[in-house]
């Protein structure tokens, strides 16, 4: 499958002088000169198949499309894998003979949820040391390893986030290091293998980490132990991608000149760091802190690349100003609170407060229970945010679980909004999504029923608990 | 020590007396006894007590009337396990009194005691206070020890806070106990009979010139002494089934000992087995994932299929975001836990764990005043509490989380025109 990443990252290696042409051999210039070095910018492809699905049609239910508008007593119509419609109260809409139609009565549809933090396969359950996959902490600077090539897929994680509308999801390496490695994005199709379940054409993200944790793993490990030590270990590393992308430069200039130069070395590392200064790879920030978050907006200014989407970012809503002036958004927990003290400035205003002051605001788990219902997450902020008087309406709340991670991901084009064309990645709640009591009733991933509340046919069972004490069991 | 003590309760006294006389009326009643819900019903506060509980009838005179039509009227919230005032910030931040580590006192951890390290101006009471928690139980969370010595009842008024002391222990009956008794069940268990045995049968009162050559030290035999007694209840966490009936069996060996389980994960499979016991359990409903092999038959059921089996589900084990017990309460609800056992899982039952069902957890007569009034259902996670009353005074709705959030709020309307640190939120 050609993908979007390949082009990306084809770019990243090639663009150094070549924006025009691919990578790909071509005829040599000059029978002496020998074929110009490429590298595979996706040796490791998507094998994701939906689950078949049946032209759907859902209705006389209430709609929010995640892109800011409701519908009461609508109908979503589904087929190939593809939302087709969206129809208001009163309209109908053409359907296929053979549609499945659900009364969507006192039910409430949703595009699925997406979550861009999220840790699942790297740490999976069981916790257990053999499964410790998710941090290289073995140098501050490790951007070269990949979190896919930790992914355990059988970690029973996945079906029990999938059983609380989670269609994707972005598996990011831990924030040990300054440069914690590459992130890949999953269809929450559990399956046999990472690649199975890889969702196609999804650009990759690199993980970065601010503070505390960089410092308190490296401190006595040769550094940085200081937050000023983080911020010079960014920077040497970038100012390192700079001159590795100008040798790759200086290659191509030389090679299109009829030369033969001698390629440069692979770097891994740098490469993945290249891919950022390029713009091909999208940095996902852990900061917690309004003023660290600052500093790194100016580390971005100076080495000219952009932060996708400060993690955690627990004060954010002290720079929410700031944020949105750099188009950067924060990924965000409802309440969490006081566990170090970077997160003791928290506030259950958060979330609200950056979605009031126009920057992108993002509810995210990081955590295997967080995960199951982030729709509460986003209830809690929404209400939250009314009694403090932000007063955000649940269509534009919605934004926080689909639309703004589908965009820190850079598959916005692909899914997170209930809109003509887009992946067929729907919840229907079996009541108001903003409420204890309601579940996922279906989880439908390209169409597909991947989830049925009401049938543990789809409840998934992974290898790891087939045999085992509460097998199949409601979970 | 008795100083400390006689001080802590004179402060107590200071605050009833100040406390106004309050009715609260018209508000749906959860009284969490036999009187069961009152759809409008009437809560009197008079001296740091709840003086009556009504459906009907008139208010006496000399109350300040609060109405609470439309909303729900609980007790205070119970934090059945927490670390509260012994722990603001766990990470790289100093002391932390919560964690333990060797220390000449004690070899088993029996002897520690927590009521001398409560620290009433922690942050974290104001924050979890306004949300409805306005009393927990605290101990030790984490250490090197068998036990994590004697835990206190607190409440989170802010300046009088034991409750009681020594209102329970703690000893892990699971893997982590296993871990530090030689890293095998096969001796934790044989250790968990002979520190019993040992504390059990010596004098009442070791003396120091004699040698004693126990495992516990002299503080640990008298700390357990308390236990044997049945007067400090034994939280035993336990999360496989196969512990948990080493718990249940512990318990037949030493049955003066007031055994509770804790956390509990495969609780749901041996809950008959429990309920004839009579050991109640504290849980983390929402915990449904095999995080170990002691966890396999984790599921979201567990608090519904306790119940139903008639064991007591208490609620709540957190410390930064115990207030959150109210949302695991509502999940276990979501899961078919019945509604009223989830508001006692939040009140009446861990009151009762801790011995003090006739202060705590219920709206009734005599007990303190610890009420709250919400917006709405509080295992709902779009209510909140609105007046929350700790020994029959109204607390101020206000932490240090509220005044960030006053402060950024401000900053943001006005454009950011005043350097952060001059916004002060009007008082």
């Amino acid at each position: 499958m050609k993908s979007a990443t390949s082009k990306l990252t084809l770019l990243l290696v090639c663009t150094m002088s070549l924006l025009t042409a691919g990578c790909s051999a071509k005829p040599n210039k000059s029978d002496a000169q020998p074929s110009k070095v490429t590298i595979n910018p996706n040796p490791y492809p998507s094998t994701y198949k939906p689950i078949e699905g049946e032209p759907t049609l859902i209705t006389n239910v209430t709609i929010l499309d995640g892109v800011g508008n409701r519908f009461d007593n609508g109908s979503i119509y589904f087929v190939d894998g593809k939302i087709q419609a969206i129809a208001e109260s009163g309209q109908t809409l053409d359907v296929s003979e053979n549609a499945k139609i659900i009364d969507g009565k006192g039910k409430w549809v949703t595009p699925g949820i997406i979550d861009n933090h999220s840790h699942l396969g790297v740490y999976p359950s069981p916790s257990t040391r053999s499964h410790s996959d998710g941090n290289e902490m073995t140098n501050p600077v490790t951007a070269q390893v990949w979190a896919e090539h930790s992914v355990w897929p059988q970690d029973p994680g996945f079906g029990r986030a999938l059983a609380g509308g989670v269609t994707t999801l972005q598996i990011l390496p831990g924030s040990a290091n300054l440069f914690g490695g590459r992130s890949v994005v999953l269809k929450n199709v559990p399956n046999r293998t990472m690649q199975d379940m890889k969702f196609p054409d999804a650009p990759y993200g690199m993980k970065m980490a601010c503070g505390e944790n960089p410092k308190r793993v490296y401190g006595q490990k040769g550094g940085p132990m200081t937050r000023m030590g983080n911020v010079a270990g960014y920077r040497q590393a970038w100012s390192d991608a700079q001159d590795y992308m100008r040798k790759w430069e200086a290659y191509e200039r030389d090679y299109e000149a009829g030369k033969n130069p001698k390629a440069p070395k692979r770097d891994l590392k740098l490469e993945t760091l290249a891919g950022v200064l390029e713009g091909d790879i999208r940095v996902h920030m852990h900061c917690y802190r309004a003023d660290e978050m600052t500093v790194m907006m100016d580390v971005m200014k100076e080495f000219n690349y952009q932060i996708g989407t400060f993690h955690h970012a627990v004060e954010a809503y002290k720079i929410a100003d700031k944020l949105k002036e750099n188009d950067v958004c924060s990924a965000m927990w409802a309440d969490w609170w006081g566990f170090k003290m970077e997160a003791y400035d928290g506030i259950r205003e958060n979330i609200p407060a950056v979605h009031n002051a126009g920057a992108c605001a993002i509810v995210h788990s990081d955590s295997d229970l967080g995960i199951q219902r982030l729709n509460q997450e986003a209830a809690k902020a929404w209400s939250d945010g009314k009694r403090a008087g932000i007063d955000i309406p649940m269509k534009d709340a919605w934004l926080w679980l689909s639309a703004n991670p589908a965009k820190s991901l850079g598959i916005f084009d692909k899914t997170g909004s209930l809109e003509a064309g887009k992946q067929a990645d729907i919840v229907l709640w079996n009541g108001n999504p903003f409420s204890t009591y309601t579940k996922a009733e279906h989880v439908y991933i390209d169409g597909g029923l991947a989830y049925s509340l009401t049938d543990s046919s789809t409840w998934p069972v992974s290898d790891f608990e087939l045999g085992q004490v509460g097998e199949g069991d409601s979970k | 020590m008795k100083k400390l003590i006689t001080l802590v309760t004179a402060l107590s006294m200071v605050s009833s007396i100040a406390a106004e006389n309050i009715a609260i009326v018209g508000g749906k009643v959860h009284t969490m006894t036999s009187a069961g819900v009152l759809e409008k019903g009437t809560v009197l506060l008079s001296d740091g007590r709840i003086s009556a509980v009504f459906a009907d009838g008139e208010v006496p005179q000399g109350y300040k009337v609060i109405d609470a039509s439309g909303k729900v009227v609980t007790p205070g919230f119970v934090g059945a396990l927490t670390s509260l005032g012994l722990v603001e910030v766990s990470s790289s931040s100093g002391v932390v009194d919560s964690s333990v580590e060797k220390t000449p006192i004690t070899n088993t951890g029996a002897a520690f005691d927590v009521q001398y390290a409560i620290n009433t101006d922690s942050s974290l009471i104001p924050v979890t206070r306004l949300e409805g928690v306005t009393s927990a139980a605290t101990t030790v969370s984490n250490g090197e020890f068998l036990f994590g010595g004697k835990g206190a009842v607190i409440s989170l008024d802010g300046f009088a806070p034991v409750l009681k002391a020594g209102a329970f222990m703690t000893v892990d009956a699971g893997s982590g106990g296993a871990e530090i008794s030689g890293g095998s069940r096969a001796s934790l268990w044989v250790m968990l009979d002979k520190v019993f045995n040992e504390a059990k049968n010596a004098k009442d009162n070791l003396s120091a010139e004699k040698p004693w050559y126990g495992i516990n030290t002299r503080l640990d035999v008298s700390a357990l002494k308390q236990v044997i007694a049945g007067d400090m209840p034994l939280f035993m966490r336990a999360d496989r089934a196969s512990d948990i009936r080493q718990v249940i069996a512990f318990k037949k060996r030493h049955s003066s000992i007031n055994v509770i389980l804790v956390h509990g994960v495969e609780a749901w499979r041996v809950a008959n087995q429990l309920a004839d016991a009579e050991i109640p359990v504290i849980i983390d409903p929402e915990y449904n994932l095999p995080g170990g092999f002691d966890q396999m038959g984790a599921t979201l059921k567990n608090a519904a299929r306790l119940h139903n089996a008639g064991v007591q589900v208490a609620i709540g084990m957190d410390t930064h975001n115990i207030r959150l017990a109210a949302q695991h309460a509502g999940n276990a609800v979501a899961n078919g836990l019945d509604y009223e056992a989830g508001l006692a899982s939040l009140t009446k039952v861990p009151a009762q764990i801790l011995g003090l069902e006739s202060q705590l957890g219920s709206l009734v007569k005599g007990a303190r005043a610890d009420v709250v009034i919400w917006s709405g259902d509080p295992l709902e996670v779009t209510q909140a509490a609105e007046s929350v009353f700790i020994g029959g005074k109204a607390i101020k709705m206000e932490s240090r989380q509220t005044k960030l959030r006053d402060r950024y709020l401000t900053l943001q309307d006005s454009e950011y025109t005043m350097p952060s640190q001059y916004e002060r939120s009007a008082q």
